[in-house]
């Protein structure tokens, strides 16, 4: 379906791709700020509150008034601080979320219309890198994202950052190696990185998703989702009743807004990852097929916040303890099952 | 909420339930024997359907908790002790005050001030009453023995004024003759109690 498809495609141009990026920066932006109002309204109901009432109806103007005041705040730089890196860290998370998603298929195929000047007859891609590794390169641009709470820890001079940063590194010795194991077997299924071909492969219906092939990975790797993007069962880095704010400490306005950007950026990202490798992606063409896979995506979102509400988090030695000795050993058990049914 | 909710203050009637955290496992084999069955009972979906339920109560069954103040109030006791009220006479739209100065005398931290003088037709009023309310400790003394149920403590608790004055002059606590209808009798301190009738006892005229 999708090689016809392929054949009939417009050729993809310099001008479509940037046209494709600007979309993708802009919408995802204003996504990753309204998911700060989701969240707050998500986890106020589940305890019982309102959450923001005041701006706009039911708080719907609450990303504006978030964003004014970040705007608008000063930009304080420690005295002690290393400057450069500490200026340069939430541009790393920020910008490695971004350039995640370039690969990620987000939006569909569309042709900008004839009447609107310099662009008109543009055709715009789904995808605005289409590589053929995709998995990989989504999955190492999420992981190299890391690097930014761990170099503004270390940067600011402030002991709670320099916890928090700690944190950054046992995190990401933990979660990393059960991302990649977890993946491995759905991969060897489908035999290829490409985002095009999980979705190919899944593309007869409900019963054809790779989730009851491949339960075990799908858990795995929705918990190690949840540890890549720093959510609250493993929100080590920046837990406030521990320490004060980890890495983000010495950080305000719109640096601080950065790192929260990337977040959400990432909790999008690892959502449309879990609904196309494992959850069929566009099971319909067209319209319905969007549809379709943006509601697994707000389910994978309002996943995230609902666990939040509900569980405790734990400690990093715990997590590291989880991660080493509990997911990895399962992890390979379930890629030599994979391995063994395949070859038989 | 309703009053009653509100007003149960009886720690300890509530439902708490004790958890029962088992033993503490010994040696290797208990310890995997016990990750195992945390791993499979599931006990982390019953923690998420504890907040779905929440929130499905809170959103469809009117279980929201949030009080938007200034808009809404909680309802308060009617034992509550907030600034003084001093109320009228419903027949006639007099002010109970006799002008007896019990509640001046018994004020223990001397904030109410009160003069008197004789009318032209020889009857006690009450020509000053202030309160100062920079010195009282809202403890109900004067509300307790005012034999007229005259001085009251009323439900206003937002009590900020641009003066210190603010409140505490005798025209400001009394109800507004056009408001007369709307008089609420007092519950709290020195109220008649609900069975008050059956208490009385006919004084014995013979020993």
């Amino acid at each position: 379906m999708e090689a016809t498809l392929v054949e009939n495609l417009p050729q993809v141009t310099a001008l479509g791709v940037i046209i494709k990026a600007v979309i993708i920066l802009a919408v995802l932006s204003a996504l990753a700020g309204f998911g700060t109002f989701i969240e707050r309204k998500v986890l106020a109901f589940m305890q019982r509150r309102l959450g923001p009432m005041h701006v706009g109806p039911y708080g719907m103007l609450q990303i504006a008034a978030d964003g004014i005041k970040l705007f608008t705040k000063e930009d304080i730089i420690p005295q002690n601080a290393n400057k450069l890196i500490f200026m340069i860290a939430p541009i790393i998370t920020a910008a490695t979320a971004f350039i995640a998603l370039s690969a990620v298929p987000v939006f569909p195929d569309f042709t900008v219309p004839e009447f609107i000047p310099l662009i008109g007859g543009t055709f715009v891609p789904s995808i605005a890198a289409d590589i053929n590794v995709g998995i990989l390169f989504v999955l190492g641009m999420m992981a190299a994202g890391l690097y930014g709470p761990l170099l503004a820890g270390m940067s600011q001079a402030n002991k709670w950052g320099i916890i928090g940063s700690a944190r950054t590194a046992i995190q990401f010795l933990s979660y990393e190696v059960v991302t990649g194991l977890s993946i491995l077997a759905p991969i060897m299924l489908v035999g290829s990185l490409s985002f095009v071909d999980f979705n190919d492969y899944q593309s007869d219906g409900i019963g054809s998703w790779l989730i009851w092939q491949q339960p075990v990975a799908f858990v795995l790797f929705l918990i190690a989702g949840f540890a890549e993007t720093n959510r609250t069962p493993f929100d080590l880095l920046e837990h406030e009743a521990e320490v004060v704010s980890g890495y983000a400490t010495e950080y305000s306005g719109m640096r601080w807004g950065m790192f929260f950007i990337g977040e959400y950026a990432n909790m999008i990202t690892v959502a449309i990852i879990a609904s196309v490798v494992f959850l069929g992606g566009y099971d319909a063409e067209g319209v319905l097929g969007w549809l379709f896979i943006i509601f697994k995506i707000a389910f994978f979102f309002f996943l995230m916040l609902w666990v939040r509400a509900s569980w405790p988090h734990i400690r990093p030695d715990q997590l590291m303890w989880f991660c080493w000795k509990v997911l990895m050993p399962i992890a390979l058990l379930n890629i030599l099952i994979t391995a063994i049914v395949i070859l038989v | 909420m309703s009053l009653e909710q509100f007003k149960d203050r009886n720690v300890g009637t509530q439902n708490y339930i004790t958890m029962d955290t088992g033993k503490t496992p010994e040696g290797s084999m208990c310890k995997f024997k016990q990750v195992v069955k945390r791993t499979f009972k599931g006990e982390l979906f019953v923690g998420l359907w504890v907040t779905m339920k929440a929130m499905l109560k809170a959103l469809f069954a009117n279980d929201m908790h949030t009080v938007k103040y200034p808009f809404e109030k909680l309802p308060i006791s009617p034992r509550y002790r907030a600034i003084h009220d001093m109320l009228r006479l419903l027949e006639s739209g007099n002010y109970r005050c006799i002008g007896c100065g019990l509640c001046e005398k018994i004020c223990i931290s001397n904030c109410i001030s009160m003069d008197t003088r004789y009318d032209e037709e020889q009857r006690k009023e009450v020509s000053e009453y202030t309160i100062n309310f920079g010195r009282c400790i809202f403890c109900g003394y004067c509300a307790e023995v005012c034999p007229e149920l005259a001085i009251v403590h009323g439900p206003r608790y937002e009590n900020a004024a641009e003066q210190r004055a603010g409140f505490s002059l005798f025209e400001d606590m009394l109800t507004p003759i056009d408001k007369l209808n709307l008089q609420q009798e007092y519950d709290g301190f020195g109220a008649i109690s609900p069975n008050a009738d059956e208490n009385i006892k006919k004084t014995p005229l013979a020993y």
